[in-house]
């Protein structure tokens, strides 16, 4: 192919959506000159899907992507229309803020922010192929004949990898929101050597706000209260927009179920396969026969399109199939479709391929987060996108690259999870899948990571001294509570203790021990005048936290001290597991495949067994020896 | 390998011959520095796997054992290095002497396990076989035997599963709850405490069963004490059937601690018959005195003597106290005599409630009931229905530690319930819980509490 030379750029990025702009925006921020190329400038940072942020493990992700210096925290603050605590009475750990987003703002506002960015150049092109040299990127080449040369890249390409829609009976080559698939850069990679899978998904119809009957519905206010997703946010109280609650019922299953041979999941038109987490109205319907009533909510789009998402009819089913639907619902009798309902398909890079960094193993200087990678989900893209333009970064400073333990953060998790376990279907990260669930809260993202952003060059000085002063707070406040005892004899404290429905005190206490109970809040007894009120709301937060979850973060802690042991045995890349005698077949096939960096990693590979496991710890050890005889001669 | 390891590879105490195993490159030397063969030559000398006669001999040149001894070399041993083997016929004391020797020319001692994982090292065992080898060495008994059996046939998996089950049931309802609170709502709280205590139940049980298991393979340590002169040589003598402590007339004359390994009722028991306990002038007997204190502390039972035709003295109070916190047995010997001044029911009044056992060492009489008591005193109920029976499964301590930090989290998380601990604490238990039985088992339940949530909630929006 003709192409002209374009420039040369420490670190390319490929696709704007959600790991696009966060891995350009951490390449740029890291110092490295950073080219971001994206199919339309008028869909950066596109929710193709649902017009909201967060929920469990979803909250997790941004709170850790924002204590790391990313930037989803704060654009959704700023495009937020509703925000709502979840689980709130299910403990700190699993506790999750939800966000719903006004689209159009989300994106303007990060547009703007790619834009400001330093070091940082935004163009629209496609990219079709990727260029290497000796096993090591070169450069991408655009479809109009630009070629930008680099040796760091990151592909986030989406569902845009030879995209298909499909409505009905109907499919065409297509991409989300109306535009046009890339229809070249696939059989690039393929050619490199990957191995691509083709995944689905889907989404549904948008409705007409004015042809809506909310009186039919339940509202889903938001919290009247502040709450944001960023630490850095200023805490403001914005006007909350209402989603809505309907539920359909025996005639709109009926109507599926009489045009199911109309279903191109069920017609064999769709062959990639769909999320468990996220089935398709017509795959309720099936699967779960007996239920009279699936809920369906309606979400606002933005502030001023009065245009509804409705959540829970992700259908491909036909247009007018899609009306008859609608219509048997309370409320929707009357709904007008804006945008249709539809399915999509698409290429993936199977992530068993990458390394931690989110490097592919065959190509040095190739990274792909997000989507591509088979996950689903804005958050997890954001994530793997801040994770890839990192390592993409230090790649090109030739230092040593960024992983997350699992016991360090859910982006931890949600990336081993794709390297190591191989995944059958949409990934979506759970708070399940973390088992140290309990020390990675949403509340604590900062506490476990500013610090290391900041070191990265990614987290701003102003964000670390917040951090710091923050810790300094709670130390000082955990040794008050600690050194302050109470007497039986104080009234006001017994008081308090009455009140709340707790025992009065029998014997001298410090306050830490009172705050034990589950009764009694730090307010309590600041309320009862034990305590100066001179802290901040999140100091407050996080004490109370440690105080009353004390017992199990003590076990957490040891759980994770149980396996570190693993982790920290080491495996070298270029181990010749045939080599070891003992493994098992699918053992050593698997770790050939994977080639896990530690013990630890290898023990989650499926097919690696607990035998292979003990194999491989006292072949290390036959390693070790010998490297000691050797040494010793 | 570098270094050589010797052990005792014969379960020690029965049959009398009892195998030292020593592995390394160099032991067909080190055990020449100890062993003179008959027919004169060096143990390189000897064909490889052939038998030769020859004494083991101390550091003074004096005889401690007539031995057989044979090399097999690498790799076509059992570690698949150069190992020696010496068959000892002296009884334990001699065979632990010889080890002795072992050690003192330059092999160190093996660690549990060491010369099997030596043998899967060089690729003579994979980690499966490994694992039963183990176990199968160690079941010194053959109700161990059996038992170890019965785990390799998958009694122990089949039960796990059912706990494994019950877990995936629990967690599925706790994180569905977490993870999808649109679509799933409330665990029903209920049901959750009910299914924690059938998994507590049956893991309480696999518990109590290896540890019973582990009785036979590991013994127990009995301790007879009482003053001197009651009949406690007399009874071991009875038990061991076998003329190892001397019986005399004269108080005090047993001098040292005679260890004796017997079986009862197929459990191996390591007898100690000790000096009489009693304050005394004598040098010799006073030293006797403190070992005696020191095998007390040690017991896992103690068995009390006292004597039917003297009834109970000052010193027998004394013991009694020594005793007080041990798991204990007294037995009333010499009621064949005719004028008795002690009834049983005297010694449960004086001794709050003691389990008590009436024998004549001399005419073996309530020997059987002795033993059924000992029996019962060692593992518990000794009439177990079927159910239980199965559950006495031979796990190796890796698993029965597994069993029991998995128990621990399961009372937690009750105890979570009950108190109404938030959710994500509870989830730290019952999480817990399934990561120690994942580690028996080898398999990711994470995956199908997964499996389950999607299989009984319609999740999605
Ligand atoms: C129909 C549909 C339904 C979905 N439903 C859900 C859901 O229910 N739940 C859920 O969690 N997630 C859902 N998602 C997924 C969610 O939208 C994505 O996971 C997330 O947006 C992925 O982010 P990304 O950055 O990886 O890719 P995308 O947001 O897809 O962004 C890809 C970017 O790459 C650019 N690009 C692609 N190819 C090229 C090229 N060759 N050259 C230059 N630029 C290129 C595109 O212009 C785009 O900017 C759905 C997505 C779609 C499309
Ligand atoms: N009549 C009778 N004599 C016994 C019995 N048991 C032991 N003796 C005698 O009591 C004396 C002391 O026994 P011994 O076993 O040495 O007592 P120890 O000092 O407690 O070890 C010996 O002469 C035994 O023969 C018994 O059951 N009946
Ligand atoms: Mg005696």
């Amino acid at each position: 192919m003709k192409y002209y030379r374009a420039g040369d750029f420490d670190v390319i990025v490929v696709g704007a959506g959600h790991a696009g702009c966060e891995a350009a925006l951490a390449a740029a921020r890291m110092g490295c000159s950073t080219l971001l190329i994206t199919l339309s400038m008028d869909n950066i940072a596109l929710m193709p899907c649902n017009p909201s942020i967060g929920g469990p493990a979803k909250a997790q992700l941004v709170r850790e992507i924002d204590a790391l210096g990313g930037e989803m925290g704060l654009n959704i603050d700023k495009a937020s229309i509703q925000m709502r605590m979840l689980n709130t009475g299910k403990g700190a750990a699993v506790r999750a803020l939800r966000a719903q987003a006004d689209k159009r703002e989300y994106q303007e506002e990060m547009t703007a922010t790619l834009l400001k960015q330093e070091n940082l150049e935004v163009v629209q092109a496609e990219v079709e192929e990727i260029e290497t040299k000796n096993g090591a990127v070169s450069g991408v080449i655009t479809r109009t004949g630009a070629r930008f040369g680099t040796r760091s890249l990151v592909v986030t390409t989406g569902t845009y990898l030879k995209s298909r829609i499909i409505i009905g009976e109907l499919t065409y080559e297509g991409a989300p929101n109306g535009q046009f698939p890339a229809r070249r850069l696939s059989d690039s990679l393929k050619d490199l050597g990957l191995v691509m899978g083709r995944f689905k998904t889907g989404t549904p119809p948008r409705v007409d706000g004015r042809t809506l009957d909310f009186s039919k519905m339940i509202e889903q206010p938001g919290d009247n209260r502040i709450l944001k997703f960023s630490y850095m946010s200023p805490r403001v109280l914005k006007p909350q927009i209402s989603c809505w609650l309907t539920h359909s019922n025996r005639t709109t299953h009926n109507i599926v179920l009489d045009n199911l041979h109309r279903s191109p999941l069920y017609s064999g038109v769709i062959k990639g396969i769909g999320p468990r987490h996220c089935p398709s109205f017509e795959d309720k319907v099936v699967r779960f026969a007996d239920k009279d009533s699936h809920q369906i909510f309606l979400e606002p789009e933005g502030k001023r399109v009065n245009e509804f998402y409705v959540q829970g009819m992700n259908t491909s089913l036909p247009e007018d199939i899609q009306y008859e639907v609608l219509h048997s619902i309370a409320g929707l009798e009357n709904a007008r479709i804006i945008r249709t309902g539809y399915a999509i398909e698409y290429d993936y890079v199977i992530p068993s391929q990458l390394k931690l960094t989110l490097e592919c193993k065959g190509v040095k200087g190739l990274f792909t987060a997000g989507q591509i990678n088979g996950t689903s989900g804005y958050e997890e893209a954001a994530a793997q996108g801040l994770i890839a333009g990192i390592n993409a970064a230090l790649f090109v400073k030739e230092k040593e690259p960024f992983i997350l333990k699992r016991s360090e953060a859910y982006i931890g998790v949600l990336i081993d999870d794709l390297v190591t376990k191989g995944i059958d279907e949409p990934y979506r990260l759970l708070t399940s899948s973390a088992e140290y669930r309990l020390i990675l809260r949403q509340d604590n993202a900062d506490l476990r990571l500013t610090e290391k952003g900041y070191k990265l060059g990614l987290a701003s000085e102003a964000r670390y001294a917040q951090v710091e002063k923050k810790k300094k707070e709670m130390e000082e406040l955990i040794k008050i509570l600690n050194d302050t005892a109470v007497t039986p004899d104080n009234r006001a404290i017994n008081m308090m203790l009455k009140e709340k429905g707790t025992k009065e005190l029998r014997n001298n206490t410090s306050l830490w021990q009172l705050l034990r109970r589950p009764e009694i809040s730090l307010e309590d007894i600041i309320n009862s005048g034990e305590l100066e009120n001179a802290y901040d709301e999140e100091v407050l937060e996080q004490v109370e936290i440690q105080c009353k979850y004390e017992g199990y973060i003590k076990k957490q802690n040891e759980q994770v001290r149980r396996f570190e042991t693993l982790e920290d045995k080491k495996l070298s890349e270029d181990l010749n597991y045939n080599e070891i005698t003992g493994l098992s077949q699918e053992g050593k096939y698997k770790l050939m495949r994977i080639k896990p960096s530690s013990v630890g990693q290898a023990s989650r590979i499926s097919g690696v067994t607990p035998a292979d496991i003990n194999v491989l710890l006292i072949h290390l050890e036959k390693l070790r020896r010998q490297g000691r005889e050797n040494h010793d001669q | 390998m570098g270094d050589c390891i010797a052990a005792i590879s014969t379960p020690p105490g029965e049959g009398g011959i009892a195998v030292i195993r020593v592995s390394g490159e160099s032991a067909p030397e080190i055990v020449d520095k100890i062993f003179l063969s008959r027919s004169g030559k060096k143990i390189r000398e000897f064909r490889s796997h052939s038998l030769n006669l020859g004494y083991i001999r101390d550091e003074n040149g004096t005889l401690v054992d007539e031995v057989l001894v044979s090399r097999m070399d690498a790799p076509r041993s059992y570690t698949g290095e150069n190992v020696v083997e010496i068959n000892c016929h002296g009884g334990a004391v001699a065979t632990r002497k010889c080890l002795e020797l072992v050690i003192n020319a330059g092999a160190r001692l093996a660690e549990p396990g060491e010369f099997t994982k030596r043998a899967f090292l060089n690729g003579r065992l994979d980690m499966v076989q490994a694992e039963a080898v183990i176990e199968i060495i160690r079941a010194r008994s053959e109700k161990a035997l059996a038992l170890s059996t019965r785990n390799l046939t998958g009694v122990l998996s089949r039960t796990l599963q059912q706990v494994e089950d019950e877990l995936i049931f629990v967690n599925s309802r706790l994180e569905g709850s977490i993870d999808f609170p649109e679509e799933v709502g409330e665990p029903n709280w209920q049901e959750i405490e009910e299914r924690l205590q059938v998994i507590e139940d049956r893991l309480q049980k696999l518990a109590a069963g290896s540890k019973r298991a582990r009785v036979y393979r590991d013994g127990v340590r009995v301790v007879i004490a009482g003053k001197p002169n009651v009949g406690k040589s007399s009874l071991l003598n009875v038990l061991a059937q076998k003329e190892k402590a001397i019986v005399t007339e004269l108080p005090g004359t047993t001098r040292d601690l005679i260890e004796d390994l017997i079986y009862i009722r197929g459990i191996p028991v390591w007898v100690t018959d000790t000096a009489g306990i009693r304050e005394t002038q004598d040098v010799i007997e006073s030293i006797g005195v403190e070992k005696t204190r020191a095998a007390l502390a040690e017991a896992d039972i103690v068995v009390f003597v006292v004597d039917a035709s003297t009834g109970i003295q000052d010193e027998d109070l004394e013991i009694m106290k020594q005793i007080e916190d041990k798991r204990r047995l007294v037995v009333i010997n010499k009621t064949d005599i005719q004028d008795r001044c002690l009834s049983a029911e005297e010694v449960r009044n004086m001794f709050s409630g003691v389990q008590t056992v009436e024998i004549s060492a001399l005419e073996e009489t309530g020997i059987e009931e002795l033993e059924s008591a000992l029996e019962e005193l060692i593992i518990g109920k000794t009439d177990l229905g079927e159910a239980e029976r199965e559950m006495e499964i031979m796990t190796n301590l890796r698993q029965e530690r597994a069993i029991e930090a998995a128990l621990e989290h399961v009372r937690d998380a009750i105890a979570g319930v009950k108190n109404r601990q938030p959710i994500d604490g509870i989830a730290v238990d019952t999480w817990g819980a399934v990561s120690w039985i994942e580690e028996i088992t080898g398999k990711a339940i994470r995956t199908d509490v997964m499996e389950r949530i999607f299989a009984d909630f319609c999740i999605g929006k």
